[in-house]
């Protein structure tokens, strides 16, 4: 017998009593953000007032190397665990979507950074180069998700190829610090960006953090619901599909009946 | 210094706008697939 | 049931091995594709990048980073190469099926990748000499041939692997160079420095060592994560 889930969908949304309030909690700390960064904090000695993009910039790159290592364990839990659990593989897919969103803005936000600081939009260090170079592997898994079959067989390429990642990460990262280390930028003036910042500019910086947290943890609640509600429609729509092609076989009337019987 | 603002601005617009266009785009999604399904098969009810 | 001896089960793995290394290398022998299409095809890009630098000094020393990349271009063709042999008639699957051991496979089609990609890469060092004006350093003949033969090993396997997820079924084959490009890079980093001392372009014969020390863990690493990560990436 086909089980087709019937029933009525009064909630139809992935909200409940909870995400609304952190979601309300992170629009505040959004506001609280803004009117620190832009507003309540002081200009840095040294950088004027562009040390206002690094609340963002910041807090953006940690988040998105958060997203990065939540989608990666959560990967090894659906692979290594006798049970694989597709609930580990959308939270895999949806944190991922989320850090290469952030990984996309800190790139973005880094380059309006550096224009002001140290007059080039890009510069090819270790840091600035592993992180884009994050951002197109994560785009690429993103792509792997989406070549279709089964769940399950969505989980095991996109499982592996992230904890190939873990793999690659370090060691893109290091050979790029030993090409960079070859070459001494002789940009005496501002060296790495490094920011001394205390009192109300480390506070402000924190708040960002606390944002952006929030912020993630509201998105990847939501975008993992979705996933979830996703995947059972595609369960529903193929129950009904085989129901269909049941109901087709069986003959309509007698007259059918005779004329295949004779 | 207003150059800088200019930079500064677009950084805080980029940031936040990415962030709620993502938001919206979520939630959208979201509702278009659970208003398809009973509510007792959705989990987090 | 006999008891099969750890010594027998690796000498059937290597036998195995061995078979499907042959075999690609038997299939690409009598269709000549990489021979007729691939090698012209790296050719090619080594006289379009003159076409597109125009100096000859420059050329001399930006050599080994185009020889480099006409070999990344090349190994993209050559990893669908490798898969579209075995979707054309499901014979993966059914090796698999047979129960033809993953790592076996990954192996086997990794061998014989990277005898020709060795092969690929000593053309391309040849037209660099030719083309380009590039000498080898008597110094260096050591540190060329230790890189030619660790970059070719480390593209193989990682190549063997992300084929077995994007190469060979249709509308997956545009995903391979946005996946293996990326992670091929430390070896484009290393190899070209390696190359760059063993040629005598830039840097001493010492210099270049650490380079092709780079090239050398990410063969390694990529040889044993091949090995246990194609299994499951194949199995659908």
């Amino acid at each position: 017998m086909v089980h087709i889930a019937t029933g009525r969908s009064t909630q139809s949304t992935t909200g409940t009593h909870a995400t609304r309030i952190l979601g309300i909690v992170t629009l505040v700390g959004v506001a609280w953000l803004i009117l620190f960064g832009l507003f309540l904090s002081p200009a840095d000695k040294n950088q004027g007032e562009s040390v206002r993009i690094l609340y963002l910039h910041a807090p953006s790159a940690w988040l998105a190397y958060l997203a990065f290592v939540v989608t990666a364990a959560a990967s090894a839990l659906y692979l290594f665990r006798k049970t694989h659990s597709l609930a580990w593989d959308r939270l895999a897919g949806a944190s991922a979507e989320i850090g290469v969103l952030f990984m996309g803005v800190t790139l973005v936000v880094g380059m309006l950074w550096g224009r002001l600081t140290w007059g080039v939009f890009w510069r090819w260090d270790a840091r600035l180069t592993t992180t884009a170079f994050l951002f197109v592997t994560y785009v690429g898994y993103l792509a792997v998700r989406r070549l279709g079959g089964t769940p399950e067989q969505r989980a095991r390429r996109s499982g592996v190829l992230a904890l190939l990642a873990v793999l690659e990460i370090p060691l893109v990262h290091f050979s790029v610090k030993l090409w960079r280390g070859l070459h001494q930028d002789a940009s005496v003036l501002r060296p790495d960006g490094e920011v001394k910042l205390d009192g109300l500019m480390l506070f402000t910086l924190f708040s960002g953090i606390i944002t952006f947290t929030l912020m993630y943890a509201w998105l990847v609640i939501h975008r993992t619901r979705t996933l979830t509600a996703e995947d059972m429609l595609d369960d529903v729509g193929l129950e009904l599909a085989l129901a269909e092609r049941r109901r087709e076989s069986i003959p309509r009337t007698n007259e059918e009946n005779g004329a295949l019987l004779s | 210094m207003m150059q800088d603002a200019g930079f500064i601005v677009t950084s805080y617009v980029v940031t936040f706008g990415s962030v709620l266009l993502y938001a919206w785009y979520v939630l959208r999604r979201g509702k278009k697939a659970t208003e398809q399904l009973p509510d007792d098969s959705k989990p987090w009810l | 049931m006999s008891e099969r001896s750890p010594r027998d089960i690796m000498s059937a793995w290597w036998h195995t091995t061995r078979l499907i290394a042959k075999r690609d290398l038997l299939v690409e022998w009598r269709s000549r594709i990489a021979l007729n299409q691939v090698f012209p095809f790296a050719g090619i890009v080594m006289v379009m990048f003159g076409f597109a630098i125009d100096d000859t000094r420059l050329m001399e020393r930006i050599a080994p980073g185009l020889i480099m990349l006409a070999t990344m271009f090349s190994l993209l063709i050559l990893v669908q190469r490798s898969f579209a042999v075995e979707s054309e008639d499901g014979a993966l699957d059914a090796l698999r099926t047979a129960g033809v051991s993953s790592s076996a496979l990954f192996w086997g089609k990794s061998i014989a990748m990277a005898a020709q990609l060795a092969a690929l890469e000593a053309l391309l060092i040849v037209l660099a000499i030719l083309l380009y004006g590039s000498t080898i350093r008597p110094s260096g003949v050591v540190l060329l041939i230790a890189t030619w033969l660790a970059a070719s090993w480390g593209l193989a396997t990682v190549g063997t692997l992300y084929g077995g997820l994007a190469a060979g079924a249709r509308g997956r084959e545009t995903l391979l160079p946005l996946l293996l490009l990326p992670v091929v890079a430390p070896v484009l980093i290393g190899a070209t420095r390696a190359v760059e001392a063993a040629l005598g372009a830039r840097g001493s014969v010492a210099d270049g060592w650490p380079w092709m020390g780079l090239v050398a863990v990410f063969a390694a690493v990529f040889c044993a994560g091949g090995t246990l990560a194609f299994g499951p990436l194949i199995d659908e």
